[in-house]
Parts: C-alpha cells; structure tokens; sequence
C-alpha cells in the first residue's frame, strides 16, 4: 500500500485528478461562468429602468347627454366611459389578445385585427381573446372623473354618478 | 567606385513608368492574367479573396438547372441588392415618430429615384424571402440536407428566421399603420406567453413574456423607443448576424463536398458533350492529388476530375447570369408596382382588416386562434422539427435525386392532397361553426391554447407522418409526407389571410363583399 502511494503523480500511477487537468478545468468553468454572467448582464442596459410612457392617469369630463350603453373615448385614450342609472365605469379598449383597439359594436365590442368579439362587459365572446376586457378605476363625482388605466377593478363596479 | 551603372536618364525612366504605371496597377491586383488554360482559370479562383470560396472545378451534376434552379444564389442577389438600396435609403430615413413617416414620403415624392430605390428594396426583400423558402425546400426536396450537411441545413434555418426578422423590422420602419399596428402586434406576440402564465396565475413571479415584450420596445407603449430598437435591428443587427451566417453557409458547401449529387451522378450525366471544354488541355502544373491529402471531402477527393469542368467560366457564368436575372425582376417589378405606404400611424384606431404583409398572414391566421399556439408555440414546434429533420433522417437512399427516398413522388402527391384536406377541413370547421369558446363559453383558457384549429391541424400533420414512417418503414417518407404538410398549410394559411379575410378579420369570399363603412 506505502509502496504505490509513493508513486502517486508519476504517469504510470496518476492521481485520480491530475493536479494540472483540475486547475485547467477550473479556470474553463471559471470563464463560462464568467461569459454568462456577462452575456446575462449585458441585458441590463436595453431592459429600460424608466419607461418612456405618458401617465396613465387622465381626467375626463363627461358630456351633459351621454345614453347608456354607449361609450366616451376621450381623445388619444383607449378606454370607453360609460354612465347608467347605477353610476359611471370604464372599460378599457385594448384587446387583451394582441393590443389592437377594439371598436364599439351593437352587441358589445370587436376587434379587427383577428376578430375577438366581447360582450357589453368587455366578457370574452367570440375569438382568440384570452381575458374579457378590464374595467378601469374609475373615481371622482359630478362631471369631472379620473380613469387610471394602470389599476382594474372588478366587472360591475362603478362610481355613483 | 560603384558597380551600378547609372540610369542613362532618370526623368525619362520616371516618365516611363508613369505611362506603364496604370497596366502595372492592374497586373498588380490580377496577378493571374487572363484565364485561358486550366493553370490560369485555377489562378483566377485562388488568388482571388472573393472567389475562392469556390472550388476550381464544378461538377457537372451542380451546374444541371434541375439540381439547385439558382434559388440560393437569387437569394444571395436579393440581400446584396436590398443591401445597396437600403444603404441608399438611410441617406434620407429618419428613426424618429415624428419624422420617419415624412422622411419616407420624401423619398416617395420628392428624392430623385427615391420611390424607384425604395420600390427595388421592397420587391429584393419579398424575393429573397421566397427565394429562401423554395431554396429550403429544394434542399429538402433533393434529401441535400443529410450527412455531412446537417449542420449547414441549421445554418439555414437561421437564415431563414432571419430573413424573415429583416423583414418584420423592415416594414415597421415608415411607421404608417401597418407599421405601428404591426409593432403592436409583433410585441404582444412577444409576450403571449402570458396566455399561458395567467391561466396558470403565475405571471406576478414569471413573466417571461412581459420581459420580451419590454426589451423589444423599451418601454410598455410603442413609441419612440420602439422604433429605435427596430431600427437598430434591421439596418444593424440581423444584416451583420446574416451576414455572419451566409459566411458559414457558404464555407460549409465548400467543406461538405459542393452540391449534393446521386451516387450514380456520373452514370446519369454520361460524358461530357464533344463542345465542352475540355477536361486537361495541359499537363497540369498544380495536381489534384495534392488535394487528396487535405482533410474533407472537396469535390476532388477520391474522384477521377472526368465529370468536373472549371468553374471559370462555367460556374461563374452561370452565377452572374442568376444575379442579373434578380437585379432584371426586381427592376422590373419596381419599375410598375409601388411599394406601399398607409396613412400615417393612429394609435386609436387600427386598420379594419389590419394585415400583416401576405409572407405572415399565415402566421396571422394562426394568431387568430390562440396568440400563444399562433405566434410561438406553433413556429418553435415547426422550427425544431426542421432543424431534427437531418439528424432523424440518417439514409442513403434517394440523396441528391428530387423528391429522393421511400415514396418518392407518389408519396408527396399523396401528402398533398393530405395536407390540404386536413388544412381545408378543420378552416372550414372553424369559419362555419366557430370555435370553442362559442360552443362553451365558460371553457378554460388553457384549453383553447393547446386545442385549436392550428394546433389540430399541426397534430394530423403529425399522426399522418407517423404513420408513413411505418408505413414505409422509413424516416425520410416521414420527413417527405411533413414537410409537403406544412408546406401545404402554409400556402393555404396564407391564401386565407390574403383573399379571405375582411374585416374584423370575418371570412368573405371576396373583397367586393367586404361591409361598406
């Protein structure tokens, strides 16, 4: 047993890892590592930290006659208000498929880019549309609101008017 | 005292050379003078950095019109005139929202040969993209894909996509409304994965697609941002990763042996005819058994030379002759039919029907039934099986023959009227009775994700290649009876998205019945 463990590290009885093979094999890993870790990082800088976007938060003032069932887009806003004997709510009108604006329809609403159709509530009716349409918050009283489309709220909740 | 004897006059030497200096220029760069023998016509190719790519000698079997039908180089001249005319049009393009769109009429209406320059971009890039599509299924079709060419058929398919990204981010450019309603859509793409991460109430802690969505536009609206990182793609990224890849391409044809041919290529051909050049018409002062010794398999190796006839000027000819033909067509092309431009992008009101160009209304029919399956799902599952093809099919027979292997031709005519059927069948489905969700309404996301008419149609291509691999006892007759699926689905996709579809993306059998607003 003394006998052979004497020989260890000749080429004729090597060391399970060879001292060199082991330290070789280290600094490759330790480059990988190195180059994911940079090809990851380098990501960093095009995934913006500030986005560019304008506020989501608008105000809004409702026209005097406004028949319920229809809706108001205020200009440059995706997002259709409508007001009933039960209050104010906003319903946003971005397809929830693939972002184009849905338009109004007599049933409720379509897409035309690839034909998802949803109901007066914004529910899923037709297409390849994955989620009904969020209703948006809605706050405020009288004639002025303020519609936050980065906040939903759940289907029938409205504001009274 | 010194040896040299003195220049009888130097300013008439000085003035001498000055006469003779442009021939000596020229001898300088075409050290190799005219190709005429074989030893000049060997020069003209190896002393040349831009041709050297090729091989001296071409086999006669590559130069058969019937063996590549110039796709690959056609798509080579269609990148290298989109390359020129796009260079030309960045003179005056403005990457800005505010300004892209009146840059883009400038050139329309106002740079001279501005619409002419940018009409040629346009119809280059459709061709290239055709020409893509049929070079690959000329490969295919040939079996040119198998062993040593497997990794060039990857390469390929990383053309492919590529080319196809040239385009997307190309139209985006003018930012009229197929440019905006595009980038939407294009980006929502990029995060549909959220269709399948909301119905699993994951997205909160794993938003893969919110992630690819945000790196795309830079922002979580389209704008500026946006159009700077397509911008940036297009005229930057994919052209010199295209370029990277064709460089590979062509190496790889070089390394892999030339062009595929039948074992019994030199059978078929027979000899040369009488008027061909011929084989040696000296002895040769650089022998081909030298290159014998060269690790690979060049044309040479192992071969008698019998059947190979220079490639100046046979090959060469035969390539210019294909690149002047694409310059003709899309001149030609660009000369009657505009390249389109829409009204200027509105971000409240989207195209009806919005269309993508007619090379993704296949894909945008598939995104009509489920954005997830349409937009990722199904072209990864395609995608990967492609780049399997090679390593699943690993025969002999029927390489370098069209529609080579178990089957052959009566399999493919087979697989044709399959593949339609099974396209046309569940299309009709779809548009006469709906879908799913109209015949359940409460009916889980997830399920409309993974059952759709895409996914159903990708499923029989599926089980009927199965079937033929036991049938045939083959992979190949596999790979034969899918590919010519999809192929199939792929025209007849895009038929329907091109003819079919009206507004609200409805189906109508013709555009004169298309609701009047």
């Amino acid at each position: 047993m003394s006998e052979t463990s004497n020989h260890a590290g000749s080429r004729l009885d090597p060391e399970p890892i060879p001292r060199r093979d082991f330290l070789g094999l280290s600094s490759l890993g330790a480059m990988c590592a190195s180059l994911i870790f940079a090809g990851v990082g380098i990501f960093r800088l095009p995934k913006a930290a500030v986005l560019s976007s304008p506020s989501k938060k608008f105000k809004v003032a409702l026209p005097e006659s406004l028949p319920a069932g229809q809706g108001f887009t205020p200009p440059g806003r995706s997002v259709a208000l409508f007001r009933d004997e039960e209050g104010v709510y906003a319903i946003s009108l971005v397809c929830t498929h693939l972002g184009c604006i849905v338009k109004s329809a007599p049933e409720g609403f379509e897409c035309p880019c690839h034909g998802s159709r949803f109901a007066a509530d914004g529910a899923v009716a037709k297409g390849p549309a994955p989620r009904a349409l969020p209703w948006l918050q809605v706050s405020g009283a009288g004639v002025e609101y303020l519609v936050d489309e980065d906040a939903t709220v759940p289907p029938g909740t409205k504001v009274k008017a | 005292m010194s040896n040299e004897t003195p220049p009888k006059s130097a300013l008439r030497e000085f003035l001498g050379n000055l006469v003779s200096a442009p021939g000596r220029i020229y001898r300088a760069a075409f050290r190799t003078g005219t190709p005429t023998t074989d030893r000049t016509r060997s020069n003209f190719i190896f002393q040349n950095v831009f041709l050297h790519l090729h091989a001296v000698r071409t086999h006669r079997w590559s130069l058969r019109w019937s063996t590549t039908m110039g796709l690959g180089i056609a798509a080579l001249a269609a990148f290298l005139i989109t390359l020129v005319t796009g260079i030309l049009l960045m003179c005056y393009y403005k990457p800005s929202p505010e300004d892209a769109y009146n840059s883009i009429k400038d050139i329309h209406f106002i740079v001279p040969t501005g619409r002419f320059i940018r009409n040629i971009h346009r119809w280059a890039a459709n061709i290239m993209v055709i020409t893509v599509i049929l070079h690959m299924a000329r490969v295919f079709f040939t079996a040119a894909y198998r062993k040593p060419r497997e990794f060039n058929w990857l390469i390929g398919m990383g053309l492919l996509v590529t080319t196809l990204g040239l385009s997307f981010t190309g139209y985006l450019l003018p930012w009229d409304q197929l440019a905006y309603w595009a980038i939407t859509i294009g980006a929502n793409i990029a995060q549909s994965p959220r269709e399948v991460t909301d119905a699993l109430n994951i997205t909160a802690s794993f938003d893969p697609g919110g992630m690819q969505r945000q790196l795309l536009l830079g922002s979580d609206v389209v704008g500026e941002e946006a159009l700077i990182r397509f911008n940036l793609l297009h005229v930057m990224v994919l052209p010199l990763l295209l370029s990277a890849l064709l460089a590979v391409h062509f190496w790889r044809i070089r390394k892999d042996g030339g062009l595929t041919r039948p074992e019994d290529a030199d059978k078929l051909l027979g000899p040369p005819p009488a008027d061909t050049y011929p084989v040696f018409t000296e002895a040769p002062q650089k022998t081909y058994h030298l290159a014998a010794i060269v690790r690979g398999r060049t044309p040479a190796v192992n071969q008698a030379p019998e059947n190979t006839i220079p490639s100046m000027p046979h090959l060469f000819y035969a390539e210019l002759g294909v690149f002047m033909l694409t310059v003709l067509v899309c001149v030609g092309l660009a000369m009657f039919l505009n390249a389109p431009l829409k009204e200027l992008a509105n971000p409240s009101v989207p195209e009806n029907p919005a269309k993508a160009p007619w090379y993704f209304l296949g894909l945008q029919e598939l995104v009509s039934f489920s954005a997830f399956m349409g937009g990722t799902g199904i072209p990864a599952i395609v995608l990967i099986g492609l780049g399997l093809i090679p390593f699943l099919d690993r025969e002999q027979r029927g390489t370098g023959e069209w529609f080579g292997g178990p089957g052959g031709w009566p399999l493919v005519k087979q697989a044709i009227a399959v593949g339609s059927a099974a396209t046309l069948l569940v299309e009709t489905i779809a548009i006469r009775f709906g879908w799913l969700r109209e015949w359940f309404p409460h009916i889980p996301q997830l399920v409309i994700t993974f059952v759709n008419p895409g996914t159903i149609i990708a499923s029989i291509y599926a089980v009927y290649s199965i079937w033929l691999v036991k049938r045939y006892n083959s992979a190949r007759a596999g790979a034969l009876g899918l590919f010519t699926c999809f192929l199939c689905g792929f025209l007849i996709l895009t038929a329907i998205g091109t003819y079919f579809r009206g507004p609200n993306w409805d189906f109508y059998w013709s555009p004169a019945q298309w609701p009047k607003h």
